[in-house]
């Protein structure tokens, strides 16, 4: 595949143990061009450590790495061409002004960058501060440098993890703003965040990450359809009616304080209702509770742990 | 806020950077040393460096008496020549090796403890550049040390007891201009031998990722050396350590000079400087950087 056709990201079977502990667990990992794609998960779940191994900050213990087509084991530095971000907290020299870190960086990757770092220092709003010393800035300044930092690189990719860490509301806002500011310019974009309303409000394509290993990906819109929906169910004979959902295909059947909840699809839901009224059972009320993006990912990350931990037991 | 024009992202896109390989090293290593610069404990070394010849030529000023029992220590105040190598011979025991070891130590260590490794590795210098470039500072460090060292003291004694001949070991007299072509000399067969402690201290800054275990195993390598040398039933291995390279300069210094233990210290220098270096260098390469 050429560099020009390959996709941003490509990772297949990525494995990364350390001892005993598997950190990352056979993820495969697709971000395809324009993406804004969130990499979502628990703390500690795996996501810092699958980005520095595309990062080729960490050796893989198995599976492949592809950034538009380039192996960062194989070619080191040169497969991060077109590339940028950075995972934790970006760094910088403590001792040195904000500006002269991007020189620096400028450095360390083409001389001629370093007429960007005007433009990118203003697009972060640090111009001002530039002249600074790092080791006086906040931590919304430090990641605003970042961001600033990755952009001198030009990139078509941009890697943040947990961009929004540690920023306050209105910080979030403004890196949230130009995250997307950065998409609509064609950047592709791979965030991973713990924050789903921020995944929910960036992204277009999500993973969901639980204990090293892919629970999900795909878009939020399927996620959403995946799980189906749930209904509430009031009848004047809640046994009867339990009894003809069960026969309609209703699945996850429970009665909460006289009232049925069960998940089916809209078509057997009127079928439902019908069958309801030929048996003579009146329908008190029905409503429709269609699952928050919340629930899903508790679904995904919580519940599925607390099923192996019992199992465990 | 201004947008980011997508026609300027081609500038840097594509292959490897115009300036990889060698013109690579020249950026990573000038950046070194512009850090370097910029810590306090670049200054704390080299002003040592400055300050122990300054207070040894104050003490033998306003002193009686001086160190008698080290090659040239009887003639210190016959001419400024003698100082720079007695000032040496003293501070290869400890004062070098530590003041090598402050950044020798520090220069990898560091940017694992400030987390900075992760961002200068995701640009585009391959690792062997990066670590070729920090051999290079942490060596123009050493190297500028040893010269402050022995210049400062040069300046300071040669201002009190002049510009004249210095006895050499053997007892006959060397011309002054004469006596600083073979200091010069003797700066860089010592040096060799500071930059075995350079490359050690690399080595441990490497591994550990950790400073400040690195600065003080540095120091305690060079202690351990002088250590084994000094004990007795260590003579079969004393030409080997790099303690005894310390020493190599004095037959620089013998009439007719004696070049056999400049040759054997700069060959085994190479080997103490070599193989800490190509370990550090294989570590380097293939570690992870991870929450260090």
């Amino acid at each position: 595949m050429t560099e020009l056709a390959a996709e941003p990201v490509v990772a297949r079977g990525l494995v990364k143990r350390y001892g005993e502990l598997i950190a990352v667990d056979h993820v495969d990992l697709t971000v395809e061009r324009g993406d804004v794609f969130g990499y979502l998960g628990p703390n500690g779940a795996g996501k810092t450590t699958s980005l520095r191994m595309l990062l080729g900050l960490i050796r893989p213990t198995a599976g492949s790495i592809g950034l538009f087509g380039r192996d960062p084991l194989e070619l080191g530095a040169r497969a991060l061409d077109g590339v940028a971000g950075f995972v934790e907290a970006p760094r910088f020299y403590p001792y040195l002004s904000g500006r002269r870190n991007l020189r620096l960086l400028a450095d360390y990757d083409e001389p001629r960058t370093r007429k960007r770092i005007e433009e990118v220092l203003d697009l972060v709003e640090l111009r001002d501060r530039g002249n600074d010393r790092v080791g006086g800035y906040s931590h919304g300044m430090k990641q605003r440098l970042g961001i600033a930092a990755s952009l001198l690189r030009a990139p078509r990719l941009l890697l943040l993890d947990e961009p929004t860490t540690g920023l306050d509301p209105a910080g979030m806002r403004d890196m949230r703003s130009l995250v997307r500011r950065l998409s609509s310019e064609g950047i592709t974009v791979l965030l991973s965040s713990h924050l789903l309303a921020e995944v929910e409000e960036l992204c277009n394509r999500v993973a969901i990450i639980r204990r090293g290993r892919i629970a999900y990906e795909g878009t939020l819109v399927e996620l959403k359809e995946q799980a189906g929906t749930t209904w509430r169910l009031r009848a004047t004979d809640p046994e009867r009616a339990r009894a003809i959902a069960l026969a309609g295909g209703a699945t996850d059947l429970g009665v909460v304080d006289g009232e049925l909840h069960f998940t089916a699809s809209e078509e057997a839901v009127a079928a439902l209702t019908i069958a309801l009224g030929q048996a003579r059972v009146g329908i008190t009320s029905l409503r429709v509770e269609a699952a928050t993006l919340e629930d899903l990912f508790l679904e995904l990350t919580e519940q599925r742990d607390q099923v192996g931990e019992e199992a465990a037991a | 806020m201004s947008a980011i024009s997508s026609s300027e992202s081609q500038v840097v896109l594509g292959s490897r950077p115009r300036t990889a390989g060698l013109r690579g090293t020249w950026f990573v290593y000038k950046w070194e040393l512009l850090k370097l610069l910029a810590q306090k404990r670049t200054y704390l070394g080299l002003g040592a460096a400055m300050l122990v010849p300054t207070a040894f030529v104050l003490a033998l000023i306003f002193k009686s008496g001086g160190p008698n029992d080290v090659p040239l220590g009887r003639y210190l105040r016959e001419s400024g020549l003698a100082t720079p190598f007695v000032v040496l011979e003293f501070m290869a025991i400890w004062g070098l090796p530590l003041i090598t070891a402050l950044v020798a130590g520090d220069i990898v260590a560091s940017e694992s403890h400030n987390g900075t490794l992760k961002t200068i590795l995701t640009r585009s210098r391959d690792r062997g550049e990066v670590f070729a470039g920090k051999v290079l500072a942490a060596f123009s460090y050493t190297a500028t040390a040893v010269v402050l060292m022995a210049g400062v003291g040069l300046a300071a004694a040669t201002a009190e007891w002049g510009w004249r001949p210095l006895v050499s070991l053997s007892g006959p007299k060397v011309s002054a201009d004469h006596s600083l072509v073979l200091l010069l000399a003797t700066l860089g067969v010592y040096l060799l031998a500071l930059l075995g402690i350079a490359a050690f201290g690399m080595l441990i800054s490497t591994v550990t990722r950790n400073s400040a275990a690195a600065v003080v195993s540095t120091l305690m390598f060079a202690l351990f050396m002088q250590l084994v040398g000094a004990l007795p039933g260590t003579e079969p291995i004393r030409p080997y350590l790099l303690s005894n390279q310390f020493v190599a300069w004095h037959g620089l210094l013998r009439v007719p000079v004696d070049w056999a233990p400049i040759g054997h210290a700069i060959w085994l220098c190479s080997l103490y400087i070599a193989a800490p270096l190509v370990a550090a260098y294989l570590v380097f390469l293939r570690r992870d950087v991870a929450g260090d």
